[in-house]
């Protein structure tokens, strides 16, 4: 929903979700929402998945979260596959699909079905170690080519304490958890300008930037952090 | 500030003095169970990395360890009646005693309140910061088992830690073949006095010789007529120096609140590659430094010590258990040539290779290439480049590229890909037949397969086993779909069985026709060979369910016959899911192919069925590779993300696979042609 207000308000900014919890969803429900948005956006979209964190979430959505990695695999190939497109249209085709998450059996999946690896975030040096198994499962199932690479990172450049607030409070649900994310929030020019390069040399192929505080200038600074 | 410490050991003390140094306002105790010369252990050691980190922590402290440190830079390697000796490894060693020692005095001259003889019933957590420093089986650890999500697994052989007054004046291997099997020995000195020694042997030895049965005395008495020779006639000195199994501890977080693990609390690393002291004082400097750069802000700065730390501790614990695999799987290399076997040893955890040895102890390689080549001595090529030879066919290198791959252009083989024995054993539309393929570059190993269940599929360029919307009828082992929406395929029947076996055997006379120089045959990935190999997809109920391997060892024979040259087969020796072929199986496996005339095993893993437990890494299939060349006695071919020359050097020259799939990254160098707005300048200067 936010992603289809923003591809109204907008043209050339691409559109991804990095990452949405793909079993939550109705299989045909998901691959036509994505469809459309990629229809509307005029071919913007980039759809990363996986499993997610929250067993809280299956609970609310009533879903098994014993079956999430069975059913995820069958969405990806749902979507991929552009199986029942004629029924469930518009077309599913040239979206970018990308998939999350940090075992074996993500590996393959993201492998199998996408484009490419949406990284869960962390220091470069963590991002290298997935790249590498992401580009060892590419070429286990045999596909042409290299996955694409994404990474991501927060970042609170004016009021940080604030940025560090709304992690803390995101990632409650986590844990002890919540404080690493807390603890990786880029909150200077110089760490924002070593985690890029650090992501570039790690081969990161699309770096995602997200800010923890809602403030327009927030844009300017990392801008001005990354100097281009 | 008040911390209270549980446990006096080497992570305990040296926080205790890391704290009181950073601030002497702080109130430091430690609750240790003992009495303050009561020890077990002998020797720990070091390494020269270590002891820069301990200087930098507190001088004091690392003076006065290494001034009682025993050291050396040798590795002995005792192995079928030769000493192999390796030079370069700058490690030091101190009795953990005298380390206690040195530790405890600096700790009460900083003021730390030390008190022995402290069972602690209950974690006590009236304190700001509360360290569980309480070892392997500590209790603040158990208290809060749930909350640390701890794991505890057997990991290696079963061992017994001894002394000696024997002074060995290298780190040195010792192994000796018994009528009961294989003892290894790992002895090094720790002071001017006396070294550790380290008996072990696999569990099914320990029970055979009856060290089951034994009580201390005894098993003492067995090691010290074992290792008879090694101990000059000297005798072990036991200290409860019982048998056991290593634990390998592992928690899923390391902090509760204010309370945190350090140490073998929190992880233990395998005793062979000696770091279990190395991390825990290393845990204390990550502690420190944290609350330092934290402003003893206690929940923040245990997050930051976890996140510093973990990478580093998992690094180690993983080559910790490459190393306990080696030496539980020992057995399997004897009768390798002694200088492999000790470059084997030597990169045995993955933390060294054929370069960084090379770095270490240029003399050693250049002994292993000679060797390696064929030589006896002078200069050799490093292994990578040696030839290999299978049948009649002579390989100019160990390297083998994918057709495409920018490591095609030197490689002394190029794979075909999946080339299909038939049209109904493509992959997908784009797969190319027998009929219609020619090799684009030579020596080419070709690749012939019939993809069973996983065929009809959309090409892989979008994807894999996303079925075609009008593919073609499939066949299997059994009618079990293969993966989401995958058609189900029809069981082989007679005829089917044997038109497969036909376009096999067809094919491979094309091969010949073609000039190809080694062929391959598809047993692998759960294609249609691979579905009869595996319980998860032959649930058939004649004589080829009964025996799952005679179907595909008919195939092989068939082709076997008509084929004189080099055959390979490709063989998943795992299946990577509950319910399938484990690697013991796959070695099975492996073995019945090589006496049914496979000359060389081509190891992959995984993709029997869909929803499998792949482990990927880099290299993730040499250790497979490993196993099949070592206990089926057949050569191996190995990829599993092999992206470096140094990685094939050091595989095939520790002698864990004899070819290697090279996948080169994009070129690291690119040469860019000078702007010419630059040309120009110089020009008109």
């Amino acid at each position: 929903m936010a992603l289809a207000a923003a591809a109204g308000v907008t043209d050339r900014v691409r559109l991804a979700t990095m990452v949405a919890v793909g079993p939550l969803r109705a299989t045909a429900l998901l691959a036509k929402q994505a469809a459309s948005l990629q229809a509307l956006s005029g071919g913007r979209l980039t759809l990363g998945l996986a499993i997610g964190a929250r067993v809280e979430d299956y609970e609310a959505a009533g879903v098994d979260h014993r079956d999430r990695g069975r059913r995820l695999a069958e969405q990806l190939a749902y979507v991929r596959g552009r199986v029942e497109e004629e029924r469930v249209g518009p077309s599913r085709e040239d979206i970018e699909l990308l998939v999350g998450g940090a075992s074996g059996p993500a590996f393959a999946r993201m492998a199998r079905y996408a484009d490419g690896y949406a990284h869960g975030g962390g220091p470069p040096r963590a991002f290298a170690g997935a790249a590498a198994r992401a580009e060892a499962a590419w070429r286990d199932l045999g596909r042409p080519g290299r996955p694409r690479l994404w990474g991501q990172g927060y970042f609170a450049l004016g009021d940080v304490e604030a940025g560090n607030a709304y992690l803390r409070d995101y990632y409650t649900f986590t844990g002890p958890f919540a404080e690493r994310v807390v603890a990786a929030n880029l909150t200077s020019a110089r760490a924002v300008k070593d985690f890029v390069r650090g992501y570039e040399e790690a081969g990161c192929d699309e770096l995602v930037l997200f800010p923890t505080v809602s403030d327009l200038s927030e844009l300017d600074r990392l801008a001005e952090a990354v100097g281009r | 500030m008040k911390v209270t410490i549980v446990g006096g050991g080497p992570a305990g003390l040296y926080l205790a003095i890391l704290l009181r140094k950073a601030d002497p306002s702080i109130e430091v105790s430690v609750l240790e169970r003992n009495a303050p010369d009561a020890t077990f252990g002998w020797g720990v050691v070091f390494s020269e990395e270590t002891l820069g980190a301990l200087r930098d922590a507190d001088d004091e402290t690392h003076l006065a360890i290494t001034d009682t440190f025993a050291r050396w830079d040798r590795v002995d390697i005792r192995y079928g009646g030769r000493v192999l000796t390796s030079r370069g490894h700058s490690f030091s060693s101190i009795a953990r005693k005298r380390l206690l020692e040195i530790l405890q005095e600096r700790c009460l001259a900083l003021g730390a309140d030390l008190r022995f003889h402290q069972e602690v019933a209950s974690v006590p957590e009236d304190a700001d910061l509360v360290v569980g420093a309480d070892g392997v089986n500590s209790l603040v650890r158990r208290t809060y088992e749930p909350d640390f999500r701890t794991r505890i697994a057997p990991e290696g052989c079963k061992y017994a830690w001894f002394g000696t007054p024997l002074v060995f004046d290298a780190f040195t291997f010792v192994f000796r073949e018994t009528e009961h099997g294989l003892f290894q020995a790992h002895a090094y000195p720790f002071d001017e006095r006396t070294s550790t020694f380290i008996v072990e042997c696999r569990e099914g030895t320990w029970r055979r010789a009856g060290l089951d049965e034994c009580d201390e005395v005894e098993s003492l008495a067995f090691c010290e007529r074992l290792f008879a020779r090694d101990l000059e006639g000297r005798e072990l000195l036991s200290n409860r120096s019982l048998w056991t199994s290593f634990p390998k501890v592992t928690n899923a977080t390391w902090h509760r609140g204010h309370i945190v693990l350090l140490g073998d609390a929190a992880h233990t690393a395998h005793f062979s590659i000696g770091s279990g002291t190395k991390l825990a004082m290393e845990d204390s400097v990550a502690l420190r430094d944290a609350l330092v750069a934290r402003s003893w802000d206690v929940d923040a700065a245990l997050v930051h010590y976890e996140l510093a730390r973990r990478p580093v501790v998992e690094r180690t614990q993983e080559a910790a258990s490459e190393s306990a695999g080696f030496f539980t799987r020992v057995a399997a290399y004897a009768g390798a040539e002694p200088i492999q076997f000790a470059f084997n040893l030597l990169t045995r955890s993955g933390r060294i290779t054929h370069a960084s040895l090379t770095v270490r102890d240029p003399g050693f390689t250049r002994s292993l290439d000679a060797w390696f080549s064929g030589a006896r001595a002078g200069v050799a090529p490093p292994p990578v480049f040696a030839q290999f030879r299978l049948r009649d066919l002579e390989l100019r290198n160990r390297i083998v590229a994918r057709a495409g791959n920018e490591a095609a252009s030197g490689a002394g083989l190029v794979l075909s890909g999946f080339v299909a024995v038939s049209a109904g054993g493509r992959i997908s539309p784009d797969t190319p037949t027998i009929d219609d393929w020619t090799p684009a570059q030579r020596p080419v190993l070709l690749q012939l397969g019939h993809a069973g269940r996983r065929g009809a599929c959309l090409p892989r360029s979008l994807g894999v086993d996303l079925p075609l919307a009008d593919g073609w009828e499939l066949v299997s082992a059994s009618p079990i779909p293969y993966g989401p929406y995958s058609a189900a395929p029809r069981e082989l029947d007679a005829p089917g069985l044997a038109a497969v076996r036909e376009d096999f055997l067809a094919a491979a006379k094309r091969a010949g026709e073609l000039g190809v120089e080694i062929l391959e045959l598809d047993f692998a990935h759960g294609y249609i060979l691979g579905s009869f190999l595996s319980p998860l997809t032959n649930r058939r109920g004649d004589e080829y369910g009964r025996e799952r391997l005679r179907y595909p060892l008919e195939v092989l024979d068939a082709v076997r016959a008509a084929w004189d040259g080099p055959l390979a087969v490709r063989l998943s020796v795992t299946d990577w899911a509950r319910g399938g072929l484990a690697v013991d199986d796959g070695v099975a496996i492996a073995h019945a192919l090589a006496a049914h005339g496979c000359d060389l095993v081509h190891t992959v893993a995984g993709q029997t069925v869909h929803d499998d437990r792949p482990e990927y890494r880099r290299g993730f299939l040499t250790g497979l590779g490993d196993r099949v060349r070592a206990e089926a006695r057949v050569p191996t071919l190995v990829g599993g993300h092999l992206t470096t020359l140094d990685d094939v050097n050091t595989a095939v020259g520790a002698g864990r696979a004899d070819l290697c799939i090279l996948d080169l990254p994009p070129s690291a160098v690119e040469v860019e042609a000078v702007p010419p707005s630059v040309e120009r300048l110089a020009v008109s200067t």
